[in-house]
């Protein structure tokens, strides 16, 4: 099976290969495309995980308050509704059925609903990871701040969470990864990203390993980059003489 | 926008939807029988002390992780009929997919539990005169597997939700039942919708026993 590389030099339209690799105004090769679908890879990914970190963290919060039933029920409810259906369901509902029964959705792109689908698909397991790590911690420290005087939103903010975040960096990290893994899903919906690119360049060139090869490649170098940047946050915030608990195995 | 539930009778249940629940059931079976089987073999790789039993297991394992599900399913639904020679359909390629990918996760979960045990038991076994084969079948193996049977379900179940991916290769999944009735009677919403349900209560179920196991477990130890 020889590779034939020059694919990514034609031209989309006319599948001539253009000098240099890169088209230009309109004219654009699939080396342009390629990478055009990995800034929406990136923009879907990040995106997302900016909402599940701050769902998240609203929901993980509420489910270790002491005296409030409701809103631990609440979040409760919210992380099993979110985890127990796929993905791709629930990409499904936000982009055929959510606009469907509310009309004011009809405007919204579906950029955003998958972002939304996608988010919140995390913000569940992000919730579940940061009321682990709240619980994790001795329960002196919640008393401590109890004992100083601090109201509940000062000692969540001052003592609690401050050491929860650290305490879950590595699941963090790895759901970072899963996101930019689980934003493949959104070729289901026609997002121009990279799975979706594989697809139609794939059939368009009849060259689908190199294109395979290529989308996996970005895949795993993208996955890579984030593992770098957790990495340097979490040597940046490490409290000396405090070890951090690792994580578990399992999950997508 | 009226919702209108009431095409969902027992023709259209046994027209679409069974056949759909049937293959997502046994893609799951399958392929957490075959995996827990390839990811045991891969954590001993990795497990085994041998730079060249550890290092490709250690590639293969890690690959599998960095790579999106849909990607790997469409690459073995590319390469899979190239290897054996001829064309192989949707369905088929999804069961060697599934196998093969879940492997990586199960055998981490393998080589947590493996790790978990003591390492006197292994001492112990070695001293009753076993051989590895039988240290690892009759001491180590049996006591992963219990230590980690609550973890390998949750898989499991996460296994299941992953088997509506194979939507990107056109099998006939669970998912694909409820959107090809709904395309065909023009109800797709209240299709999706139900789809969503039947998911989440059988996922929710198999969690909630999941939990109840994890208890019991934790007692006896």
């Amino acid at each position: 099976m020889a590779m034939e590389w020059q694919v990514f030099c034609k031209d989309t339209l006319t599948s001539e290969v253009v000098s240099g690799c890169l088209g230009s105004g309109k004219d654009i090769t699939y080396l342009n495309w390629i990478f055009k679908a990995w800034g929406w890879t990136v923009g879907v990914s990040l995106t997302a995980l900016l909402i599940a970190l701050v769902v998240g963290s609203i929901i993980g919060v509420i489910r270790t308050l002491p005296n409030s039933p409701w809103l631990v029920r609440f979040g409760n409810a919210w992380v099993e509704l979110f985890r127990n259906i796929p993905l791709l369901v629930q990409i499904f509902l936000w982009y055929h059925v959510a606009p469907a029964l509310i009309p004011p959705m009809k405007s919204l792109s579906p950029f955003v609903l998958v972002v939304l689908a996608l988010g919140f698909f995390t913000s569940a397991r992000i919730a579940e990871q940061l009321r682990a790590g709240i619980l994790a911690l001795p329960k002196g420290q919640r008393y401590a701040g109890m004992a100083m005087g601090f109201t509940t939103p000062q000692y969540y903010r001052y003592v609690i969470l401050p050491m929860a975040y650290r305490i879950i960096i590595p699941p963090l990290t790895s759901e970072s990864m899963n996101i930019f893994k689980n934003s493949a899903v959104a070729f289901a919906v026609s997002i121009p990203e990279l799975t979706q690119f594989a697809l139609q360049a794939g059939e368009e060139t009849s060259r689908p390993i190199e294109v395979y090869l290529a989308v996996t490649v970005l895949y795993v170098i993208s996955a890579l980059v984030i593992n770098r940047i957790m990495a340097f946050v979490e040597k940046r915030a490490r409290v000396p003489g405090f070890v951090a608990s690792g994580s578990g195995a399992g999950g997508h | 926008m009226n919702l209108d539930f009431s095409l969902l009778n027992w023709d259209l249940i046994q027209g679409f939807i069974l056949k759909g629940l049937a293959f997502s059931i046994t893609l799951t079976i399958v392929a957490t029988l075959g995996g827990i089987f390839f990811g045991t073999l891969l954590a001993l790789m990795r497990l085994s002390g041998k730079k060249w039993l550890d290092v490709p297991a250690a590639i293969y394992v890690n690959g599998m992780r960095s790579v999106p599900l849909v990607m790997v399913i469409l690459w073995f639904f590319l390469l899979v009929p190239f290897i054996i020679g001829r064309p192989i359909g949707a369905e088929y390629s999804a069961f060697i997919t599934f196998i093969a990918f879940e492997a990586a996760y199960f055998s981490e979960i393998m080589r947590a539990g493996i790790q978990s045990i003591p390492r006197g038991q292994v001492f112990a076994g070695q001293a009753m005169g076993m051989t590895y084969g039988q240290n690892m079948k009759l001491v180590i193996l049996p006591q992963a597997f219990r230590n980690m049977l609550p973890v390998l379900l949750t898989q499991t179940i996460i296994l299941f939700q992953d088997t509506s991916l194979v939507y990107a290769i056109g099998a006939y999944d669970l998912l694909k039942g409820f959107e090809t009735a709904g395309k065909n009677f023009g109800r797709p919403i209240e299709m999706y919708l139900t789809a969503a349900v039947l998911y989440f209560i059988i996922c929710f179920s198999l969690s909630y026993v999941v939990k109840r196991l994890h208890k019991k477990i934790a007692i006896i130890r």
